[in-house]
């Protein structure tokens, strides 16, 4: 199987060992985009070339970071640029190594966002539970700093910008990008109503704000030293440059990849020696999870489509954070859609009543399935729970709540219940997963947990 | 336990001058504070409230809506089970099962000499290295029952004294600059014109 491939843009320092340091970045050829930025080009121009670039935001929902760029309303200071680095999406796994592995190649995006943007002011938000990041990003702030990267008149021009590093503690809906706001000011990390707080307008401390991924960001010095254009040229046309993605489960060597945009194939990513090399056994998918724990699940049928937006959003599900979950002909599907709505109904952060009250109550049905202890009406409670949470169950999805972590929970269970109806139904009769698959909690009864 | 000792409270100072507002810097004192004692304690807090005029209960209302910070004494050694969806699959809930048994605890309690704190987790984005577990947030991979035993042992031993600091210690390095200007939004604006 032949694969395509591209240039490494923001995995490049991955091998090099000190290219986590000031020295070894800029020995790779690090802070050349933002000296071009500032010195001979203007932040209308370094706009444009994010826009060229057409590159979707890749924290989950995609939209085009050139686009959010110009939803500042003009003349209205102070306005700020809050960095997400509070990747906890289940299966998510790449904005942690693009901090701990090169650190300033973030910093290098992010001042010259705030130079395209007019922003003085930036802070970078890392999830609490990650130590090696935040001190592999306090240490390249600090050198960053010490060589005028980051600071008063960066590289001699006349633009200056702080980067304020700080960091969370334990809560998966500070990742949503209101609640993350809410949580730099202080706050519980509860989402905000849009309307009337778009971040753009009304963000932090309700001034302008535009919340960016890591992993957007460090492409921002590709797409500004080598241009929008050639950014462009990489991947699909509705699916551009490079894009990195975790895959995890049962195949044989689970990684980390950056691979062209839409037009890898979910098969190439499992089969591949490059990649995945096979599923484990030599086994065969019987379901996949294709962006993330909020997805709606993928089935055999769809591993030879492309890892392009438009296709995935169309087959009725979406590549959100690029987490890819495997899961073979042994997968226990009661035990992996209960695990996955669990974590929704932990996660919840009590705001809306059906998120707080629907994810508990489905995490409990679907918890005295696996205890044996199911009732034949179980299945239509799950349907009826989760009609309340997303009228229609379906997608995308519409909601009753005020941000998608309520109708993440039911992707799971619209997923695993309607291709796999008959392993609930023999899970409420028998009270053990049909023949053949594994339940994971072969020597720890789920009842523990 | 106490208040931020004077070395922190100048740490605190610095960290509250890096946001617009005082409130901003409310989460990262907590952590100091948990770096202090090992958890949040509610001197610390009402000393908190004192830092950045507020209310103790406003304090306490946005710590207690985060995981990490504990208002009991834990375990000089938090050891984070993931059993999320990717690890789940390849025996997250044997490797929990065999911690349990092996410290003679259930997920959520603590050894009896305050040494280990075990929790079920959810996913710490370590999903390629599945089965994962973090040690007071250091990473461990792929881990066996076998590699299990040998990072308590290690533990126990002391050896990992300089790579895993006591619970409530994130990062060994922090953020020393500080704010290049001040009164932003004129400045900013002067900034822009300037262009």
């Amino acid at each position: 199987m032949s694969v395509p491939t591209g240039p490494r843009i923001i995995t490049s320092r991955f091998d090099v060992a000190d290219g986590h340091t000031y020295a070894g970045y800029v020995r790779t050829g690090g802070y050349a985009s933002l000296r071009k930025a500032v010195s001979s080009m203007t932040p209308q121009q370094v706009h444009d070339e994010v826009k060229a670039a057409e590159i979707q935001g890749r924290g989950g929902a995609g939209f085009p970071a050139g686009t959010k760029w110009g939803f500042l309303p003009a003349g209205v200071h102070p306005r700020y640029l809050v960095i997400n680095g509070d990747e906890s999406e289940p299966g998510t796994y790449k904005d942690r190594l693009l901090m701990e592995r090169d650190p300033h190649q973030l910093i290098e995006g992010i001042v010259i966002a705030c130079y395209a943007l007019n922003a003085a002011q930036a802070f970078l938000y890392v999830r609490g539970e990650m130590a090696h990041a935040q001190e592999r990003l306090a240490q390249a702030l600090n050198d960053a700093y010490a060589n005028n990267m980051v600071g008063k008149n960066i590289c001699g021009s006349n633009f200056s910008v702080d980067i304020t590093l700080t960091w969370g503690a334990g809560a998966y809906i500070v990742g949503e990008e209101t609640a993350l706001i809410e949580s730099l000011e202080g706050e519980r990390g509860m989402p905000r109503l849009k309307p009337p707080f778009f971040p753009a307008v009304k963000g932090l401390y309700m001034q302008p704000t535009i919340v960016n991924n890591v992993e957007t960001l460090a492409n921002v010095p590709y797409i500004v030293g080598r241009g929008g254009g050639d950014f462009k040229a990489i991947g699909a046309p509705t699916s551009t440059g490079m894009r990195m993605f975790a895959v995890s489960g049962h195949v044989n060597t689970p990684g980390v990849f950056e691979v062209p945009n839409g037009v890898t194939t979910f098969r190439m990513l499992f089969e591949a020696p490059e990649y995945c090399g096979g599923i484990r056994n030599g086994g065969s998918i019987k379901a996949f999870i294709p962006g993330g724990a909020s997805a709606m699940w993928f089935f055999p049928e769809h591993l030879d489509m492309a890892l392009d937006k438009p296709t995935v959003d169309k087959a009725g599900s979406m590549l959100g954070s690029g987490a890819i979950v495997a899961m073979d002909q042994t997968t226990d599907m009661v035990a992996a859609c209960w695990r996955i709505v669990r974590f929704f109904a932990r996660e919840s952060c009590g705001k809306c009543t059906p998120c707080r009250e629907g994810t508990t109550w489905l995490e409990r049905v679907l918890k005295r399935i696996l205890d044996g202890h199911g009732r034949p009406e179980d299945i239509d409670l799950l349907f009826e729970v989760s009609e309340s949470i997303s009228p229609g169950i379906a997608w995308p999805p519409r909601q009753t709540t005020i941000c998608p972590l309520g109708p993440s929970a039911v992707s799971p269970i619209a997923s695993a219940v309607r291709r796999f109806r008959h392993e609930f139904e023999h899970y409420i009769e028998h009270g053990r997963p049909i023949d053949g698959v594994e339940s994971p909690f072969a020597t720890h009864l789920a009842s523990h947990a | 336990m106490s208040r931020l000792t004077d070395e922190r409270v100048a740490t605190a100072r610095e960290i509250i001058g890096r946001f617009p507002r005082k409130k901003s810097a409310l989460i990262p004192l907590l952590h100091l504070a948990q770096e202090q004692d090992g958890y949040v304690a509610q001197d610390a807090m009402v000393h908190i409230a004192e830092l950045l005029e507020l209310a103790p209960a406003e304090v306490y209302g946005t710590a207690s809506f985060y995981e990490m910070f504990k208002f009991h004494p834990v375990g000089k050694y938090c050891i984070n089970i993931c059993t999320n969806i990717s690890c789940q699959l390849v025996g997250a809930w044997n490797l929990l099962h065999h911690a349990e048994e092996r410290l003679g605890i259930k997920s959520g309690g603590t050894t009896d000499d305050g040494m280990f704190t075990i929790e079920d987790v959810e996913c710490i984005a370590a999903c390629t290295e599945a089965p994962a577990l973090q040690v007071n947030y250091r990473y461990r991979y792929k881990v066996t029952p076998e590699s299990f035993d040998a990072l308590i042992t290690e533990l126990e031993s002391g050896k990992l004294t300089d790579e895993v600091p006591p619970h409530g210690t994130l990062a060994s390095v922090r953020q020393t600059t500080t704010q290049a200007w001040s009164n932003r939004g004129v400045q900013e604006q002067a900034q822009v014109d300037a262009r």
